[in-house]
């Protein structure tokens, strides 16, 4: 086993730090221009243009949503007109079985249900949440990611990533700071 | 904090609009002042009375429920005749004040209105805590609570199954589905807010505590993408949720035959006092609590303005829905509509609903004066005036409607009893006490979603 074992880089990446959001959008532009791929950005509050600017802006949560509702929804229909034809027929004033209009609320409401379970955990589940330990909450000042900084990320896994090189070239985004970010 | 504004003075000019969040803050002001209420070590003296005395309250509540699973719901006034009474009401009065929560977060959000930025975390915390306060009326009012989940289709040995045709099985299902969704709702709103806390708490056990509940939220430009789509999401499927779940509990009266309830104004009628109801709660919460908390460069002047707006508005739908009812009941030529009206106008509850006129139609109009608009003690009295008229109203129409129906000699008088009463105002005590908690461990104001009103969130473009 211990042969098999990968060689992991020094440092998980290369952490640039901004005290504004435009100079990080700046420079996750400039970051992706330059090739590299494995790049991440942090910001306290959701902004667009960074997600856009490392091309990460478009996701696949409405067709899980979507998904979702219609799970939610033919579940519940399926399940009332089991229950009321099959399962447990009852005989209401001489009324049909497969009185359908009376259904629609439940299906509705089980359509939302449905919707928004595939939603919230949907989205969990593909931004990999809960996930307690990560390395990145190693970079100093990291902590201020979720008050006023930014931040963009060069991953080591990224195949143009070189230590040096990378870190000189962050330096050139006018960050406040570029650190390694500890495994 | 130690600047004041002088509100009235800065709204003099006809050009100025007031604003939704007061000049001079930063990211880091606004995420300082919110976690504040949360992180600071001293808890003040007045909060501890607050929840003392709401836990008092609620202690009443579950002394009642104790001694009424202990003995049955005879200890409550409704019987025959009027076997729906304050169970009911209290229900549906809890449900329709949770509505302008998710009217505030999900529609508002729509609608772009961004004044709903700083009250909506607080809007459907009430939401929340309503339908939790609500779900316990009809729970306790089958009489045996703990068999409740019979009113889950699951396979069974019994071999039966629910009826899916019924409204009351529809208001199951409504009721369930919209706690589930609100507190999800709500839960990932936190999220990111949760993380601030684990990154500014300094406790290690408010770190640990506020870090597990973050899930490990890192602020990532690839998770907010995801974020961002399925809290819009989430708000577009809210929206028809909450029309539904008013509209539904409305079908358990509208689909019965008892005249003042089978009438099909009720849907948009009973969803429009909702919002009515709830927009009056989050005036009753929101002018205390910003006044106590020093919120006001946040929750401005602008809010309870567009809040009494609204309040207004929906008011004057509410009416409409009234004068809808008179109406229907006399061209109708129906015997019973007109005698269930003329029952409301003169018959022996004849107070209550004049009463009720008055404190869901006559009242509000005082609102159309700017003064009144402007002051937030007339405007917490007005909503206190709505809150108890939207109460009087499923008085009027669910007790009375049923204490004199088709029979004369199946009438009879309705009259609540002491347990009525500690049941209703202890699920007020339950409400405020679980309000208080919230109000200390959690962010009362979504923190990131103010980063983005502030002036540095705009992006400058260098090359464009």
């Amino acid at each position: 086993m211990a042969g098999k074992r990968k060689v992991r880089p020094a440092v998980y990446g290369l952490m640039a730090e901004f005290d504004n959001p435009s100079d990080a959008v700046a420079a996750a532009r400039r970051v992706h221009e330059e090739g590299y791929r494995r790049v991440d950005a942090f910001s306290p509050y959701p902004v667009e243009e960074l997600s856009e600017a490392i091309h990460a802006h478009t996701t696949k949560m409405p067709l899980i949503v979507l998904i979702g509702g219609i799970l939610g929804g033919m579940g519940g229909f399926l399940l009332q007109f089991y229950i009321a034809t099959i399962y447990y027929p009852i005989n209401v004033g001489g009324k049909p079985l497969y009185s359908w209009p009376a259904f629609i609320p439940v299906t509705f409401e089980c359509t939302v249900l449905g919707a928004a379970l595939f939603a919230v955990f949907g989205m969990l589940a593909l931004n990999g949440l809960p996930e307690p330990y990560h390395p990145v909450f190693n970079a100093p000042n990291f902590a201020l990611a979720s008050r006023d900084r930014f931040f963009v990320l060069v991953e080591s896994a990224d195949p143009k990533f070189d230590r040096e090189r990378t870190a000189e070239f962050l330096r050139t985004l006018g960050p406040r700071e570029v650190t390694d970010v500890e495994h | 904090m130690s600047e004041r504004y002088d509100y009235e003075q800065e709204d003099v000019g006809i050009h100025t609009t007031p604003v939704v969040i007061e000049p001079g803050h930063t990211f880091g002001t606004v995420t300082d002042k919110i976690s504040s209420i949360v992180l600071r070590k001293r808890t003040p003296v007045a909060w501890w009375i607050g929840l003392a005395l709401s836990f008092m309250l609620a202690n009443m509540m579950f002394g009642t429920v104790v001694y009424l699973v202990l003995t049955g719901i005879g200890i409550w006034g409704n019987n025959q005749p009027v076997g729906w009474a304050f169970d009911i009401i209290n229900f549906v009065w809890w449900i329709g004040i949770g509505h302008a929560g998710t009217l505030i977060s999900a529609i508002l959000l729509l609608l772009r209105q961004t004044w709903r930025t700083s009250i909506n975390r607080f809007a459907e915390a009430m939401t929340l805590f309503a339908v939790a306060c609500a779900g316990l009326f009809p729970l306790l009012h089958t009489g045996r609570p703990w068999l409740a989940y019979w009113l889950f289709p699951y396979p069974n040995t019994m071999g039966i199954q629910p009826q899916f045709r019924s409204p009351l099985m529809w208001d199951v299902f409504a009721v369930s589905t919209y706690a589930t969704v609100s507190a999800l709702f709500w839960y990932t709103g936190l999220i990111p807010d949760l993380a601030t806390l684990r990154d500014r708490a300094r406790s290690r056990f408010g770190q640990i505590v506020y870090g597990m509940a973050s899930l490990g939220w890192r602020g990532s430009a690839r998770h907010w993408a995801r974020y961002e789509v399925v809290y819009l999401l989430l708000a577009g499927i809210s929206t028809p949720l909450v029309l539904s779940v008013h509209t539904i509990v409305s079908f358990d009266f509208a689909i019965g035959i008892i005249p003042g309830w089978h009438t099909p104004i009720f849907p948009p009628y009973f969803v429009a006092g909702a919002i009515y109801a709830g927009f009056a709660m989050v005036l009753t919460l929101v002018i205390p609590l910003r006044k106590f908390y020093g919120l006001e460069d946040f929750i401005t002047e602008r809010h309870l303005r567009n809040s009494a707006k609204v309040m207004l508005a929906t008011g004057l739908l509410v009416a409409y829905g009234y004068m809808c009812e008179a109406f229907v009941a006399w061209y109708s030529a129906n015997t019973y509509e007109q005698f269930m009206m003329m029952n409301r106008f003169v018959g022996p509850y004849a107070f209550f609903y004049w009463l009720l006129i008055f404190c869901n139609v006559v009242a509000p109009q005082v609102i159309w004066i700017r003064r009144v608009r402007h002051s937030n003690i007339w405007l917490f009295v007005v909503a206190m005036f709505v809150n108890l008229g939207m109460w009087l109203e499923r008085f009027i129409i669910i007790p009375v409607s049923l204490h004199r129906d088709f029979l004369p000699s199946s009438w009879g008088m309705y009259r609540p009893t002491i347990f009525d009463f500690t049941m209703f105002f202890g699920t007020i005590g339950f409400f405020f006490f679980l309000m208080f908690l919230f109000l200390r461990f959690l962010p009362v104001i979504s923190i990131f979603e103010m980063r983005t009103m502030v002036p540095e969130a705009q992006i400058k473009e260098e090359e464009a």
